[in-house]
């Protein structure tokens, strides 16, 4: 009785054995030729176009994170008292380029009269500021070196008001993190407040002793030599002070997002 | 009576006690080296790419790393970290050590001249790989010097603001994407003579890897 019972128990493990090996094999053939065809594609993908590294999400995620590791570098090495150089009227590159993500005519037309530049956030004096208000400001005038994320340059004249004045003018929190920016032609961007109160950041309403034009920002662009061209808006419409990270155009598609000089 | 038996060949250099043809820093940082080094290349390929300094010179994208500018300044700006510390490590320990005075000095260009003589007539003789021949040590000497441009012309057009010393050594901004430019030439120059040899002499790769 017993020892029928026990060889009952074993054929039946032999039998189920045999059906689960059956069936892994079933299993693990597609798989395994899906994991090849995929190896096969990866490692075509990279030999045609030589950056499919890129395309991973681990990697990306590294890439970031070594980034704003990168962020925190800058800003540690970021001296507010040191002053990028200057040059000369001579010295200044005509005719000084256009830069933008769209074409030279696609530049938008802000109407000047019916303009107001809105701040907000954390902001004790949130009213709406006039053109003609903001030219009777302090004025400042600077020769600097305007460097592109691409690695051109070029020198320009820019005359404005200093942006530390401004910012305490209308009351901003200066020991909040970030001042961001809202533009007329749909760009973003946001700096670090050390940089926002450096003596030569400017808000910037002339270029080269005229009135900016549109190509170049009007009515207005954020001048700082200390930052790469990406990290200058053009065209503000708000400025808003905060502690809570706002990214910025190209900086959310990867640029590095302190973007210092 | 109990006689010992034999060992194999390859152990019998450590066995004796003679130390390795290259130490595993060396080992080590030599490959972390050469990671970190070709990264930064064709990562900025694609970055000079985006606004070439000589305009007739562009880099075929096909073979650069990144995708597209924001990509590779990605990269560039993650692998400059692995290239600068390891080569602090590397400069430290060879210096530290004595290695670098034993193995790449005295250099005088009369022995340079009799070497490149020898090796362009074939008769260079590379069987001892624990000594480096004139050409050698010169080509070694100037690819860390190499670097050292590489890295201080690179810090100069990264933070032109805050290193003015390095940004006006380098005879300003632009004139450090020149200097950035021809070190990187000259350090691809030396990857393509560097890895010529090695495929003239292969026990090299291999004493690289091994130690002997």
């Amino acid at each position: 009785m017993n020892i029928h019972d026990r060889k009952i128990v074993t054929l039946d493990r032999a039998a189920v054995l045999a059906d689960a090996r059956r069936e892994t094999a079933q299993l693990d053939m597609p798989s395994r030729r899906l994991f090849g065809k995929r190896l096969l594609t990866l490692g075509g993908l990279s030999m045609l176009t030589g950056c499919s590294l890129t395309d991973d999400a681990s990697v990306n995620t590294f890439l970031t994170a070594v980034s704003r590791l990168n962020d925190r570098v800058q800003g540690w090495l970021f001296d507010p008292h040191r002053l990028a150089p200057t040059y000369t009227e001579a010295q200044i590159t005509r005719p000084f380029p256009f830069n933008a993500f769209y074409s030279v005519d696609e530049a938008p037309v802000v109407d000047g009269d019916s303009y107001r530049l809105k701040l907000s956030g954390l902001v004790t004096g949130q009213r709406a500021w006039t053109l003609p208000e903001l030219y009777a400001l302090p004025h400042a005038e600077q020769i600097t070196r305007h460097i592109c994320v691409e690695g051109w340059s070029a020198i320009g004249r820019w005359g404005g008001t200093p942006f530390a004045g401004f910012l305490r003018r209308v009351g901003a929190d200066t020991t909040a993190k970030y001042v961001g920016f809202r533009c007329a032609d749909d760009y973003y961007e946001s700096i670090d407040m050390a940089t926002a109160l450096h003596p030569q950041t400017l808000l910037a309403f002339d270029y080269d002793g005229e009135r900016l034009p549109a190509k170049y920002g009007y009515p207005m662009k954020l001048r700082m030599p200390t930052k790469l061209g990406y990290k200058n808006p053009k065209h503000i419409v708000e400025i808003f002070v905060t502690n809570t990270y706002p990214g910025g155009y190209w900086v959310d598609q990867g640029y590095n997002w302190f973007g210092g000089a | 009576m109990q006689t010992t038996t034999a060992r194999p060949p390859a152990s019998q250099p450590l066995a004796h006690g003679m130390r390795p043809i290259h130490p595993l820093w060396l080992r080590i940082t030599h490959w972390l080296n050469a990671l970190a080094a070709l990264v930064m290349m064709f990562s900025g390929w694609r970055i000079y790419d985006a606004s070439p300094v000589f305009p007739r010179i562009v880099i075929p994208t096909s073979i650069t790393l990144g995708g597209w500018l924001g990509g590779a300044l990605q990269w560039h700006f993650a692998a400059m970290w692995l290239l600068a510390l390891n080569g602090l490590v590397y400069l430290a320990l060879n210096l530290a050590s004595g290695r670098l005075v034993a193995k790449l000095l005295p250099l005088s260009p009369r022995a340079v001249f009799a070497d490149l003589r020898a090796a362009l007539a074939g008769r260079l003789s590379h069987a001892d790989l624990r000594h480096y021949n004139a050409v050698q040590k010169l080509a070694y000497l100037c690819a860390i010097a190499d670097l050292i441009a590489l890295v201080l012309s690179g810090l100069a057009i990264w933070k032109s603001v805050q290193f003015p010393l390095l940004r006006e050594l380098m005879g300003g901004y632009d004139n450090a994407r020149v200097v950035h430019f021809c070190a990187m030439s000259l350090l691809a120059a030396f990857v393509c003579v560097h890895v010529s040899m090695v495929a003239l002499v292969p026990r090299s790769l291999l004493t690289m890897l091994r130690g002997h």
